[in-house]
């Protein structure tokens, strides 16, 4: 199982408990998880799937990469963190 | 006496009973707002900006929402790119530009407009979309751009009361479109003139900037424009357009509103070019006609005369039913309300955020 928490931001706006999950990707990881709590998808990715581009995701504390983001490898430990990115106004 | 919803930067807000409260949203980005006169629903659509745009809704008067189905795009071919940047173009809603009630007639529609140009239609009074593919899959389409954005959008749609099925909408950039058949089929609309385009180009009428238009509820053909390049004036429905030229200070600005009854009347709010988005001396003004079009007058009476570097965007100002009172909102965070048609204007707060839209209900 891998864990996966949200960043406060996500929390406020939608209900995004953390959750422990199935899956060898972060993208499998990301749908079981949206399986769970369907609400949680249209927050995390766009209309076409893809990872918001303001959305950041840790696998165990390593940022990663957009383009490749969803086949990154999860181990059974792993956590997945995703955060926002910080912006002004 | 109808309240004003005041969609802003920061959150949803009401002025009800000469008083401002917060409704919903505080924090949130609430970029228009839509209280369906047939049955009360009021529809909020936020930019998350991170998290996506949602579209929430409240059936007890504001009293509490809830987050609805939004506007989503159908999987995008794989070969669409922007011809001049080659960017894909995105097949997903970064935005929701316009919200409005169908026609009466046309139960439990509503129509939604958004960046990056898509026009969505409900029949079910906002529990699912769909993206509205004939105007969307013109080929005109690869034409139009952003203003102001990266990708165009649709920012006005206007139905007709008298024609049940005819809609008109407004893309910035891919000028007016017409419908006379509930969107199954669609014609470019022609007159506008664009003067940031190249000579031979400027008439095109796909590539035109009408930052907002608004139509006269008792005589519908008549319908006016706030343009990019300046104002313009439809009396057949929006199928063509006249420029209004000569109107001081400026016939540069974002919004405009038609008075409900008088074909003759409208209001737009100037602001010094394109280049420079304030007020002309730095004095806040309204432009009326009443003769429509041939001559306005700038007033505004309680509007600050010295120092004031306000802008109000394309839904920042709205008429209510009556045709007497108007509302101003601006994006340094000022509202304003006048009660006699814009003669006199009456300060109701400095203090709000950046304001988006505001709307009688």
């Amino acid at each position: 199982m891998t864990a996966i928490t949200f960043a406060k931001a996500f929390r406020r706006h939608v209900d995004c408990p953390d959750d422990n999950v199935d899956g060898a990707t972060v993208g499998d990881a990301l749908d079981d998880y949206f399986t769970r709590h369907p609400a949680v998808r249209s927050y995390v990715l766009d209309d076409e799937g893809s990872l918001r581009r303001h959305v950041t995701v840790f696998v165990d504390g390593d940022q990663v990469d957009h383009r490749c983001g969803p086949a990154t490898a999860v181990g059974d430990s792993s956590v997945i963190h995703l955060f926002q990115a910080l912006s002004g106004g | 006496m109808s309240d004003i919803l005041i969609g802003t930067r920061k959150g949803l807000f009401r002025y009800r009973n000469s008083a401002v409260e917060l409704v919903d949203f505080l924090g949130i980005p609430v970029t228009v707002v839509l209280r369906d006169p047939r049955d009360g629903r009021i529809h909020a659509a936020l930019d998350h900006g991170h998290f996506g745009i949602k579209l929430h809704r409240s059936d007890d008067d504001g009293a509490t929402f809830t987050e609805a189905s939004a506007p989503v795009y159908p999987p995008r071919p794989g070969d669409e790119t922007d011809p001049v940047r080659g960017d894909d173009v995105p097949w997903s809603t970064s935005l929701i530009w316009a919200l409005e009630a169908g026609h009466p007639d046309d139960a439990g529609a509503l129509w939604c407009g958004t960046i990056p140009g898509g026009l969505f239609r409900s029949t079910d009074r906002g529990d699912s979309w769909e993206l509205v593919r004939s105007l969307w899959d013109d080929p005109s389409r690869t034409n139009w751009f952003g203003g102001g954005y990266d990708f165009p959008g649709i920012h006005s749609v206007s139905i007709d009361p008298s024609r049940p099925e005819t809609v008109l909408v407004g893309i910035s950039c891919g000028g007016a479109w017409r419908s006379d058949d509930l969107g199954a089929t669609w014609s470019v609309t022609k007159g506008m003139i664009a003067d940031y385009m190249p000579p031979e180009n400027a008439e095109d009428p796909t590539i035109q900037d009408p930052h907002r238009l608004a139509r006269c509820a008792a005589a519908p053909d008549v319908v006016w424009c706030q343009h990019h390049s300046g104002m313009f004036k439809s009396t057949d429905g929006g199928s063509s357009w006249i420029e209004i030229r000569d109107v001081a200070p400026s016939t540069f600005g974002f919004a405009v509103a038609a008075h409900p009854k008088d074909p003759e009347t409208a209001w737009f709010v100037p602001a010094i070019s394109d280049e420079v988005r304030v007020p002309v001396d730095g004095r806040m003004v309204v432009t009326r006609t009443r003769d429509g079009g041939r001559s306005f007058d700038a007033i505004g009476a309680g509007l600050p005369a010295d120092n004031a570097w306000h802008l109000v965007y394309r839904h920042g100002l709205d008429v209510d039913e009556t045709g007497e009172r108007l509302a101003l909102g601006s994006t340094t965070g000022s509202l304003w309300v006048s009660e006699d048609g814009g003669d006199q204007f009456s300060e109701v707060s400095n203090d709000l955020p950046p304001i988006a839209c505001v709307r009688f209900v």
